[in-house]
């Protein structure tokens, strides 16, 4: 069970943080909602909850709820660029199907 | 599929709830786009990683536009066609415009605002100020894959009302939704994040390409004010480039140049320029058409020699705008350097001596602007952290109200209060009967109408009869973020309701709002006096009213010495009421009062009399029985 960042994403989470000056580290998850079924969550992590499976990927600690963590388990999230548009994508062999732009998807 | 940013803890954005908001920088010389992405703001540049769009819009004849540096590099081949600096035309007459037989621009005048020929036919300055912003748009909607649910447009403090409104004119033809028009050297001031320091006064020294621009700001509660503003509409970095030039003339000794000559020493100049901005020496080597080669070099010392005027000619207008806001350099708390012409370092050296403290130079001074905006943008459209949801920014300049009966002003919503506010109070009939309601929007500090500046009159009609005090009538003033006033009346009961929308600062200049405030403090205890006075002839009034209605309908339980008692205490008080003396008024009242006491109390047993009258003790019982059955129900 490992959910891992790409170096890539590592880098710029971290960035992120020195930029945004506290914070521990990053939460993932998921919860039920939009169009297929179920969305991630991507924030910035200031507090651990007692029963938060913690990683490391890269010096980054990486935070997940115990009932989202099937969902992502095997998961690499990685930082990519799209043209002008850049950001954070989930590559996750959980997903069944996704929605059309993949921002809610089905396992 | 879609990429993500992160979110602020608890604050991930639903599938499709992304709210993508931008920040703009409109400048004169060059325009930016920026946004905040994962909790940080950035500017967004374009394909070839360009983050500055130049201004400039050049039209073609089959009515298209290229817009950014590919206008700028044709410019000076189709000067007519090529729209450089619109933004001192926008808002503007014809006749507001100096110089402009020095532009090579084919003017129109047009009522409110001119109008520029181009090949592409008639052109207002709101519609290419539109070519910049939806350029900007299109790259923002690029840059984060999606439509924006607003925009946050920066405008320079001293804008006025038309400036402003053909500012967002632009942005509705751009498509693009304004989610508020924001000062620039507040969007300064927030992109230092000087909104979260302590409350104190601020500078932001502008000195962008062609325009200087000096603000100072007071921040209190977290809200920017405006004190004073100052600059010089020519003066800026372009300036600093001719006397470069000038001194290259002169120390290679040349002839007269061509056209590509000068436009390319000209180039030199500038370069040297942003050189000497990290080096002491800057090697100036060029080749001229006739094959002449220049081979100079320019050092620091030379460089701040020939354009100390022009840093001095900044100083002026500091100095000035320090004085009209009351204030000595010793109060400013902060100074905040914007524009790229701030990077040089003889004017670093010049603010820092002047306000004799290290200016906010550590951010880019061409992004600032806009990564202020994006910032604010951010916080309007939710995206921001929990905590400080709201960043308010502007105040409501002067009180606004509502004329009650004798002249007076009921303030609804005072000054300095934040905006956007909404605020609501009751009022209610002065007559019996009375089916409509005059609502007079005021505007201003002093207690009586007559004092103040009228905004609006309207009429709430339709309300149904009833005694006088009975109608409750709810009247809501809203004033939205960019200052616009809605006011509603409604009548609680049958739910008559009439609204009318005013713009409370048109046409109000600082120096007006400040003598209308200056008046108010003059006359805080005239006003007073007068409002007590005012209130107690509204109250004589009232009780007229009262009393003579009460005796047309139950004038037959008085004896007709009774009567003759009444009605003196009713004319006494009516010769008083019309006086300006509170004192004989406040007397009368009670005379009257005291006179009448009786009548009231046998007007009771009357009415009591007449509600029971032809029932039987069994009837009321029952009725008594199912109000309350009604009341557990």
């Amino acid at each position: 069970m490992a959910v891992t960042l790409s170096e890539r994403a590592a880098s710029h989470v971290a960035n992120y943080m020195v930029k945004r000056g506290k914070g521990i580290g990053l939460r993932l998850g998921v919860r039920t909602s939009g169009c297929s079924g179920m969305a991630y969550k991507l924030e910035f992590a200031d507090v651990a909850h007692p029963d938060d499976i913690q990683f490391e990927s890269y010096g980054v600690r990486v935070l997940i709820d115990p009932k989202s963590l099937p969902y992502l388990d095997g998961t690499e999230l990685d930082y990519a660029r799209e043209g002008l548009n850049e950001g954070f994508r989930f590559n996750n062999p959980n997903v069944k199907d996704a929605c059309g732009c993949g921002e809610s998807f089905n396992v | 599929m879609a990429l993500l940013q992160i979110a602020e803890p608890g604050e991930s954005a639903a599938p499709h709830q992304h709210r993508l908001a931008v920040g703009i920088d409109l400048g004169t010389t060059n325009s930016l786009v920026a946004t905040v992405r994962s909790g940080l703001a950035v500017v967004l540049s374009d394909e070839l990683g360009r983050p500055l769009l130049p201004s400039v819009v050049r039209y073609l004849p089959d009515g298209s536009s290229e817009v950014g540096y590919e206008a700028q590099a044709r410019q000076s081949l189709d000067p007519r066609n090529s729209i450089v600096s619109v933004k001192r035309f926008m808002g503007r007459g014809l006749q507001d415009i100096a110089h402009r037989e020095g532009m090579p621009y084919v003017f129109d005048d047009a009522p409110g605002m001119l109008r520029l020929q181009t090949a592409a036919g008639r052109k207002s300055p709101v519609e290419v100020s539109a070519e910049i912003l939806r350029t900007l748009r299109l790259r923002a909607e690029a840059s984060l894959g999606g439509p924006l649910v607003g925009a946050v447009i920066t405008v320079p403090a001293y804008f006025d009302d038309a400036q402003r409104q053909a500012t967002k004119d632009a942005a509705r033809i751009a498509g693009l939704p304004v989610l508020r028009l924001l000062n620039e050297p507040t969007a300064a001031a927030i992109a230092y994040g000087l909104d979260n320091a302590s409350e104190s006064i601020y500078a932001v020294y502008d000195l962008g390409g062609g325009t200087f621009d000096i603000s100072i700001l007071r921040l209190a509660r977290g809200i920017f004010e405006v004190l004073a503003t100052g600059g010089d509409s020519a003066l800026g970095g372009d300036d600093f480039d001719h006397r470069i030039f000038c001194w290259m003339l002169e120390a290679a000794q040349l002839k007269p140049l061509s056209v590509e000559d000068s436009r390319m020493l000209l180039t030199r100049a500038r370069e040297a320029k942003e050189y000497l901005t990290f080096h002491g020496v800057a090697p100036i080597n060029a080749r001229l058409n006739s094959g002449e080669a220049v081979d100079l070099t320019l050092t620091t010392e030379i460089f701040a020699e020939i354009s100390q005027t022009l840093v001095a000619k900044t100083i002026q207008p500091v100095k000035k705008a320090l004085r009209d806001a009351g204030l000595s350099v010793a109060d400013v708390k902060g100074v905040v350097m914007v524009g790229g012409a701030t990077r040089m370092p003889q004017v670093q050296h010049a603010v820092g001596e002047f306000f004799r403290q290290e200016p906010l130079n550590n951010l880019d001074p061409d992004k600032v602007v806009a990564i202020g905006a994006a910032k604010q943008a951010n916080l309007l459209v939710g995206n921001g952290l929990a905590g400080d949801d709201w960043l308010l920014l502007d105040v409501i300049p002067l009180s606004l109200g509502l004329e009650t009966m004798g002249g007076l002003v009921e303030k609804i919503i005072p000054r300095n209060a934040t905006i956007p506010t909404a605020r609501a109070q009751e009022f209610t009939t002065f007559r019996d009967g009375q089916t409509a309601l005059a609502v007079h929007v005021v505007q201003g500090e002093r207690e009586l109408v007559s004092d103040c500046r009228s905004l609006a009159r309207f009429e709430l009609r339709g309300i149904p009869p009833m005694v006088a005090g009975a109608a409750r009538i709810r009247v809501t003033f809203q004033v939205d973020a960019d200052g616009l006033l809605a006011v509603t009346a409604r009548e609680q009961t049958a739910g008559v309701e009439a609204s009318i929308v005013v713009k409370p600062s048109y046409g109000l200049s600082d120096g007006e709002i400040a003598g209308m405030l200056r008046d108010s403090m003059l006359h805080v205890r005239d006003d007073a006096l007068q409002r007590a006075l005012k209130e107690s002839q509204v109250d004589a009034q009232r009780l007229i009213e009262a009393v003579s209605s009460a005796l047309a309908t139950d004038g037959d339980l008085l004896s007709g010495e009774e009567l003759a008692r009444v009605e003196h205490g009713i004319v006494k008080l009516q010769g008083a009421a019309s006086g300006e003396n509170r004192r004989q008024i406040m007397l009368a009242m009670d005379d009257l009062e005291a006179e009448t006491k009786d009548f009231a109390a046998r007007r009771m047993d009357k009415s009591i009399r007449r509600a029971f009258a032809g029932r039987n003790i069994s009837e009321l019982d029952s009725e008594v029985l199912a109000t309350r059955a009604g009341e557990t129900a």
